[in-house]
């Protein structure tokens, strides 16, 4: 069989660029496939289910089942890898507990009760009660009164489908995705930096670089499949590769770093600045000048902002939760941070009183010299003696390593590219941790060349895909846009078609705020995307309680029975990945799609017909009226006359507006890109299920995933978040956007790579990003009123942040520092992993990791079953002195993925101020023998 | 956990028939005879501390104290029908593993002295309580299978690697350049047999469905290098000649071999 016109082609493409960057040609594709069409299995392309890697996966299918996946040999991330978890992805749709029909807590006529037991019922029962629940949320509350918890794992059509059935039906901004919890922080960096979303770099620049450093990342657990890939660039050339791991705790990507840096949490934003410090202070001349000064520019911002925690006069805390939460208001300047914040005159022991909480995104210009005056405390000797995380490391040779740190940044011809995760976005102070990163990369013009640059990595599948470039977040809109500015507003109205003034401006509740609503009456409907909140989020008891115990009722939409569905009230039986259509997008901005390969199991039904299929319960007159928001005057207007104008009558349904349109119906199915596959939205799928409506489910008619992607995209285009059309995506592995004139973008921001770049015409950069581009000018202590604005068109901003303690340390009563994350087994909250035999049998429980000395500190022993106690709950694990993680001592480590181990509850649930992203990386914990 | 209550009333079961027996006053015998007979238990695994496997099987009581000891039921006492090994402690990997309590309470419990703590050097901060140092016992050995290995084809797998107790030491990870990608490491997991306590908790957490690595006695999984060889690249190796012993060569006479010259011809 020879290789197709169309293959040799994009072989040739592959060849190319795999040339270009100097690799190697993986064999497979020099070889033609073999044909297996005969064995009666069919192979076809799609993506792996877990990571933000986004490896590509081949998925072969036969008499309607997922038989076996591989690693697609053609895919340029995992050239055929995967990881443990990837292994897997053809078993995770056949637990032995798949949801199989929708479930009900009800009495015993069958009614729906708060109290009632989980019972089958119909599509059409279950969705009577959620179109009744709404309503009565809808007529108490208004569009507020309901909130949708949404999903980095959303695919891209589900994410679109929701936030416009949300923003431009419902009118509610009160949908926030569970990445709210993995990349905030990472967003604002980027806003507030290059006024766009999303990396610079990609990939490749991990074979292109000549030093790895790891921040709070631990790659080789989390990122397996790139953790590869820095491992075979550090063994290409091992003494000119660096590779540094800066953890607060020894994990597994120690074993291929040259220096493992070990720092107190928190004191990585007093190291970043120790770098600047070496940069600016002791190696000035590595300073890119004419880079700066030609593409940046010094800001800085408020510190009296708080930590995101609710304030303590609120009634739901306890008087133990009280004694971290005052410091939401105001809180005694440390002896650290007397040197750190001297600056704007604070002495040991002041009161700072957190003045600006609702202002903490502001930020405005500051001369250089300022900048480098901010950052004098941060000496060699000030940073090591606050950073050394490790009492049994001694002060000279942490020094050593910091110094060694410093000089691998600054050393003129070296690459250095930094990736973090979720110890730098997940932290009180993890925007300004994330700008810091930048500040360093910019001062050294090491940012957006290939092998340069600061990286942020993401967690989820399609964290960025959807969460971010949907904007399926209560401030966002598609492509960057946001609903409090009237601009966007307006283009997002005209490409909905909906009647202008129908968006609503005022931000939605993000996932912290939604759960602190609901528990505060302010919410009563809730539903869950994709995603399990009530075990994923931090503080938990308080949120448990409150699904169990007050008036609202939650739907779940999920695979598995987990947490949050234990706690709903009904719970949807949804299609896994490869039973439906869809689309990921991955953390160096490759959107990836692939196409239904079986029909779901039992009654199962895609997340994206869940959503559109209540749009029909719904009229115009229903939903567009005047409507009340708190805190906003005037609330919204009333729109129906302007619907009217456009052609809407107040008896359509959102559906025939939002999804049934005519533009829809003119992506017809069937549609040859799909010849051969099935479509359950589009013609049902031959299992007769007896819908939402009570009839059986033949279908909409028409190409309905096409038709979102087709819309979506619109938004994105000319405006640097260009995607290739549907069909495109197809028949190529995956591209990077922004796709122009059908190729990918490599570096952004880069003039050689970037077309947007280019079109500035300003020389080799451009940092073309709109948002907060034009802000006033200031000192260190604070913006200067008499000043006028500045324009910093084409700018990246450099910012100052300094280094504060978190809300919560540990003290007396509560020792240690308690740190959560992933093992590299299970993904996320183990719904699906768990249920594969044979990761449960290799990780069957979370494990209390802590260092042998504390454990005999605390009367205990490698095995023993232990109480892990917070202010504001406790869980019982194992103790685990040896293993995957080498706590120092002072600092545990429990993962999160074991609903046994419900270590959210433990959790505090303060965030970042701007990014409301919370820090699940540091509390205060006690730990004793159960 | 009714499962377990079962298991549990069995267990006691056999180990009141297996200690009647051995007040009979005939236990000792009785097994000791049969031991050298047959080698069925020549692949099972015994708890940590255990003497070797003839000693072992001679030494054993059958009481099942061991057994009620641990904590995690990792141990259990072999069925009648399983001939010499009936009634002795082992374990199944696979199942479950030896968890190494620091504590060991296995061996403690072991009125006979076939489970010795003698055997395992003990744990210096424990010197004084006479604990011996799990981390030093020897149950056995983690063999890989590479063909079945995912890491070995390239997958980011070393869930073994992660599993074990000793991870970094008793198995290491050894990386190299793919070639056939051209840009991902191999991490390949490799035993190192002098550190392996044969746990097990490799065999128990590998994720193909039979396990690519797993526990084999010592003294089936070692092979050993005759002492007239010296490493020449590694001077901890002179150390074998120290265990050199005196032996009496065996020696023919020569003109016997000579004076057998017309067998050369033994065609004709």
């Amino acid at each position: 069989m020879g290789i197709k016109r169309r293959d040799f082609i994009k072989t040739s493409a592959i060849a190319a660029a795999a040339s270009s960057i100097g690799m190697a040609l993986p064999k497979e594709l020099q070889a033609a496939p073999p044909d297996t069409s005969e064995g009666g299995w069919r192979w076809d392309k799609a993506v792996c289910r877990f990571c933000g890697t986004g490896c590509g996966i081949m998925v072969a299918t036969k008499k309607d089942k997922i038989v076996a996946v591989k690693g697609d040999p053609a895919a340029p991330v995992n050239r055929g890898l995967n990881c443990i978890k990837g292994y897997f992805n053809a078993k995770i749709m056949y637990g032995a507990d798949r949801l199989k029909q929708p479930l009900m807590r009800v009495d015993e006529n069958g009614n729906f009760s708060k109290n009632g037991k989980f019972k089958p019922v119909s599509w059409k029962k279950a969705y009577d009660e959620i179109e009744k629940q709404m309503r009565r949320s809808l007529n108490e509350l208004g569009p507020t009164g309901i909130a949708v918890f949404g999903s980095g794992q959303y695919t891209v059509q589900e994410g679109y489908a929701m936030a416009k059935l949300m923003k431009a039906g419902f009118r509610s901004n009160n949908i926030d995705p569970n990445a709210r919890h993995c990349m905030a922080s990472a967003v604002v960096g980027f806003i507030q930096t290059y006024g766009i979303d999303e990396p610079a770099g990609n990939y490749d620049d991990i074979e292109l670089t000549d030093t790895v450093v790891t921040w709070g990342a631990n790659m080789a657990e989390m990122h397996p499949v790139l953790w590869s890939r820095v491992t075979d660039r550090k063994l290409s050339n091992p003494k000119r590769v660096k590779i540094i791991n800066l953890s607060t705790y020894t994990n597994r990507c120690s074993d291929l770093a040259d220096v493992e840096i070990i720092f107190k949490p928190h004191t990585d934003l007093a190291i970043w600045n120790y770098i600047a410090r070496e940069i600016v202070y002791n190696s000035p001349d590595a300073i890119d000048k004419a880079f700066i000064d030609k593409y940046t520019a010094f800001v800085t911002g408020h510190v009296d902002t708080g930590y995101g925690m609710r304030t303590p006069d609120h009634p739901g805390f306890t008087d133990k939760e009280r004694e971290t939460v005052k410091r939401e208001v105001s809180k005694k300047i440390s002896e650290r941070e007397a040197v750190t914040l001297n600056y704007l005159g604070y002495k040991e022991g002041d009161t700072l009183e957190m003045k600006h909480r609702a202002a903490a995104n502001a930020h405005w210009v500051i001369a250089f010299e300022e900048f480098k005056k901010a950052l004098e405390p941060y000496t060699l000797d000030y940073v090591a003696r606050l950073a050394k995380g490790n009492d049994e490391e001694d002060l000279a040779s942490f020094k050593v390593k910091l110094k060694l740190l410093s000089s691998l940044y600054i050393e003129k011809n070296r690459k250095v590219v930094s990736f973090w995760t979720m110890g730098m976005n997940q932290h009180t102070r993890g925007v300004w941790v994330n700008e810091q990163a930048y500040m360093v990369h910019l001062l050294l013009g090491k940012q957006a060349k290939p092998g340069n640059g600061a990286f942020s990595l993401t967690g989820q599948p399609s964290a960025c895909g959807t969460a971010r470039e949907v904007g399926t977040f209560a401030h966002r809109l598609p492509a960057d846009m946001v609903v409090a500015n009237p601009k966007h507003r307006e283009v997002s109205e005209k490409l909905w078609k909906i009647p202008k003034g129908t968006l609503n401006p005022k931000v939605g509740s993000h996932i912290m705020k939604i759960f602190r609503d609901l528990e505060d009456g302010k919410i009563k409907f809730a539903w869950v995307n994709v995603c399990n909140p009530f075990m994923c989020t931090a503080n938990a008891k308080h949120w448990l309680k409150t699904a169990r115990t007050m008036d609202n009722f939650i739907v779940v939409s999920d695979s598995y029975p987990g947490v949050s569905a234990k706690v709903a009230d009904l719970v949807l039986p949804v299609a896994m990945i490869y039973e439906k259509w869809g689309a990921y997008g991955n953390a160096e901005r490759r959107t990836q799609h692939w196409k239904q390969q079986v029909v779901p199991v039992g009654d199962a039904m895609p997340d994206l017909w869940q959503y559109v299929e209540i749009s029909k319960r719904f009229k115009l007159k229903d939903v567009w009226g005047a409507k009340n928001i708190p805190g906003l005057e005037g609330g919204l207007p009333d729109v129906l006359d302007d619907a009217k104008k456009m052609g809407y009558d107040p008896e359509d349904t959102l559906f025939d507006v939002l999804f049934a349109n005519e533009e829809a119906k003119s992506y017809q199915w069937p549609d040859p890109i799909g010849e051969g596959f099935h479509n359950t939205e589009a013609e049902g799928d031959g299992r007769k299920i007896i819908g939402a409506d009570g009839k059986e489910w033949n279908g909409y008619g028409f190409f309905i995933q096409k038709y979102l992607w087709e819309e979506y995209r619109k938004f994105g285009e000319g405006k640097a978040h260009d995607y290739a059309d549907f069909d495109t995506y197809h028949k190529v592995r995956g591209l990077k956007w922004p796709v122009v004139d059908g190729k990918e973008t490599q570096w952004r921001f880069n003039s050689k790579y970037d077309p947007y770049a280019r079109k500035e015409g300003i020389g080799e950069f451009a940092f073309y990003g709109k948002a907060l581009k034009t802000i006033p000018q200031g000192t260190l202590k604070g913006p200067d009123s008499t000043k006028g604005k500045v324009d910093l068109k084409n700018k990246a901003k450099i910012f100052f942040r300094p280094y504060m303690d978190p809300p919560e340390m540990p003290d007396d009563n509560y020792p240690l520092w308690l740190c959560t994350g992933r093992v590299l087994e299970h993904w996320h909250s183990g719904t699906m992993t768990m249920r594969v035999p044979e990761l449960y049998r290799a990780v069957p429980e979370a494990l209390c990791y802590m260092h042998p000395e504390d454990a005999s500190k605390f009367g205990t022993q490698q095995g023993d079953l232990i109480w892990v106690e917070s202010r504001r709950g406790k869980v019982k694990a194992h103790v685990e002195t040896r293993g995957r993680n080498r706590p120092p001592k002072g600092l545990i480590y429990v993962p999160w993925f074991d609903e046994k181990v419900l270590i959210n509850k433990v959790c505090l649930d303060a965030t970042d101020p701007q990014s409301k992203q919370t820090d699940f990386k540091k509390c205060a914990v006690k730990i004793y023998k159960a | 956990m009714a499962d377990k209550g079962v298991k549990n009333g069995r267990r006691k079961a056999l180990k009141l028939m297996f200690r009647d027996i051995g007040l009979a006053g005939l236990g000792g015998i009785v097994w000791g005879a049969t031991a050298t007979k047959l080698k069925a238990s020549e692949l099972t695994l015994r708890p940590p501390g255990a003497l070797l496997e003839e000693d072992f099987l001679k030494a054993c009581i059958r009481c099942g104290n061991c057994v009620e000891a641990c904590p995690y039921d990792t141990l259990k006492l072999a069925d009648i029908d399983d001939h010499a090994s009936a009634g002795s402690p082992f374990f199944i990997p696979r199942t479950t593993p030896c968890y190494m309590c620091p504590d060991v309470p296995c061996i403690p419990a072991c009125p006979s002295g076939a489970l010795d703590a003698a055997t395992i050097p003990k744990e210096e901060s424990h010197e004084k309580k006479a604990i011996p140092d799990v981390e030093k016992a020897r149950m056995g050995i983690a063999v890989i299978d590479q063909e079945s290995c995912l890491a070995y084809w390239g997958i980011q797998c070393d869930a073994c690697y992660r599993a074990c107790p000793l991870m970094g030491e008793a198995i290491t990870l050894e990386m190299k350049r793919n070639e056939r990608t051209g840009k991902h490491a191999l991490l390949e997991p490799v035993v190192h047999r002098d550190v392996c306590t044969g746990c097990g908790m490799c065999e128990h957490a590998c994720v193909t469905e039979k396990a690519a690595i797993f526990v084999l006695p010592r003294a089936v999984a070692t092979g050993m290098v005759g002492k007239h060889y010296i490493k020449g690249w590694e001077r901890e190796d002179e150390r074998r000649l120290k265990e050199l012993k005196d032996k009496k060569e065996k020696t023919s006479k020569p003109e016997d071999i000579l004076n057998n010259w017309e067998s050369l011809f033994g065609d004709d």
